[in-house]
């Protein structure tokens, strides 16, 4: 028992440390309504110092500053869409996590569907061709 | 023999554009971080900041009107910006424009000293203490600089230290040709 002990500790200070919580303690706006828009936008921002995160879960002075224009713009009662706006037209498109469907983003748009039609394609063409192939005529199967 | 040679060749092929990638970004010549600032070619953001030299007076960038000017994002808490401080010195005399600092969320008294110790490389110096005009401009990680032109409009943007060399590819063939009035 005792040589468990330190990684129910550990269990422990991970669950309950600051960094487990989010970053804003308090809610940004007391009606559920612009809380909700402020929640979905900060987690559909890049921090764009650590450019792996959303302004949302950033606790880079840059995210910060940017949850706060926000806040302020919902408080000024701005759309989303002008909310965007501001940020793409500082930082690019860059700064939104869902990018819009342009001519530099169209094949990122379009890689899905065309690894789903170059996978179906390649399957078909194996599937019939070994569908006509007599049985043990198969030079990749061992004998 | 196909079927072993397409995949072979299409896997070398991949293999060979992550090398060429990998030695650029060590080269220096590839920034993956870097992102492209939409402010090039559109008007610079104006701003009403306090001086860093003198907190009681605020400085007006409509006062930069009509001719060129270069702007530098820093902060007495980054080491990029220490790091490029000499060659700001340097260049700040040779360059042919004013260099303006805007010294992104600092403390009080903080870039004063900095400035007074290390010597003070700009025209005019204002203090952007919450980043709100950091923002106008598109800054995500200082030391970040732009060359104005004398319309008004932004020509270049280069993030990281600004060294002779940078400013020698970047800034100086724009400086001379027309950019200055």
């Amino acid at each position: 028992m005792i040589r468990y002990r330190h990684w129910l500790v550990l269990c422990a200070w991970t669950l309950f440390s600051a960094a487990a919580l989010a970053i804003d303690t308090a809610a940004a706006f007391p009606d559920a309504a612009r809380q909700a828009r402020y929640e979905q936008l900060t987690n559909e921002l890049r921090c764009l110092v650590c450019q792996n995160q959303t302004i949302a879960d950033s606790n880079a002075g840059l995210a910060g500053d940017l949850r706060r224009e926000v806040k302020e713009m919902i408080a000024a009662g701005k759309s989303d869409d002008e909310i965007k706006t501001f940020l793409t037209a500082r930082y690019g498109d860059f700064v939104l996590y869902n990018p819009p469907l342009t001519a530099r983003t169209l094949l990122l748009w379009a890689a899905p569907a065309l690894l789903v039609l170059i996978t179906v394609g390649a399957a078909a063409r194996v599937i019939l061709r070994r569908s006509k192939a007599p049985i043990d005529a198969d030079p990749e199967e061992p004998a | 023999m196909w079927r072993y040679m397409a995949p072979a060749g299409a896997f070398l092929a991949l293999g060979a554009l992550f090398a060429f990638a990998l030695l650029r970004i060590q080269r220096g010549d590839l920034d993956v971080r870097e992102i492209k600032s939409p402010l090039l070619g559109k008007p610079a953001p104006s701003f009403v900041l306090p001086l860093v030299t003198d907190p009681a007076q605020r400085f007006d960038s409509h006062a930069l009107a009509g001719k060129a000017y270069v702007v530098n994002v820093w902060g007495t808490w980054c080491p990029a910006c220490r790091e490029e401080h000499e060659s700001l010195l340097s260049l700040s005399r040779i360059a042919g424009v004013p260099f303006i600092g805007i010294d992104w969320k600092d403390e009080g008294p903080l870039a004063q000293q900095y400035l007074t110790q290390l010597g003070n490389p700009y025209q005019q110096v204002v203090a952007d203490a919450d980043g709100r005009v950091a923002i106008d401009w598109g800054v995500y990680g200082a030391p970040e600089t732009f060359l104005v032109s004398p319309q008004g409009i932004v020509l270049q943007k280069h993030t990281g230290a600004l060294t002779a060399a940078v400013w020698a590819e970047k800034f100086a063939p724009l400086v001379k040709s027309g950019a200055t009035p």
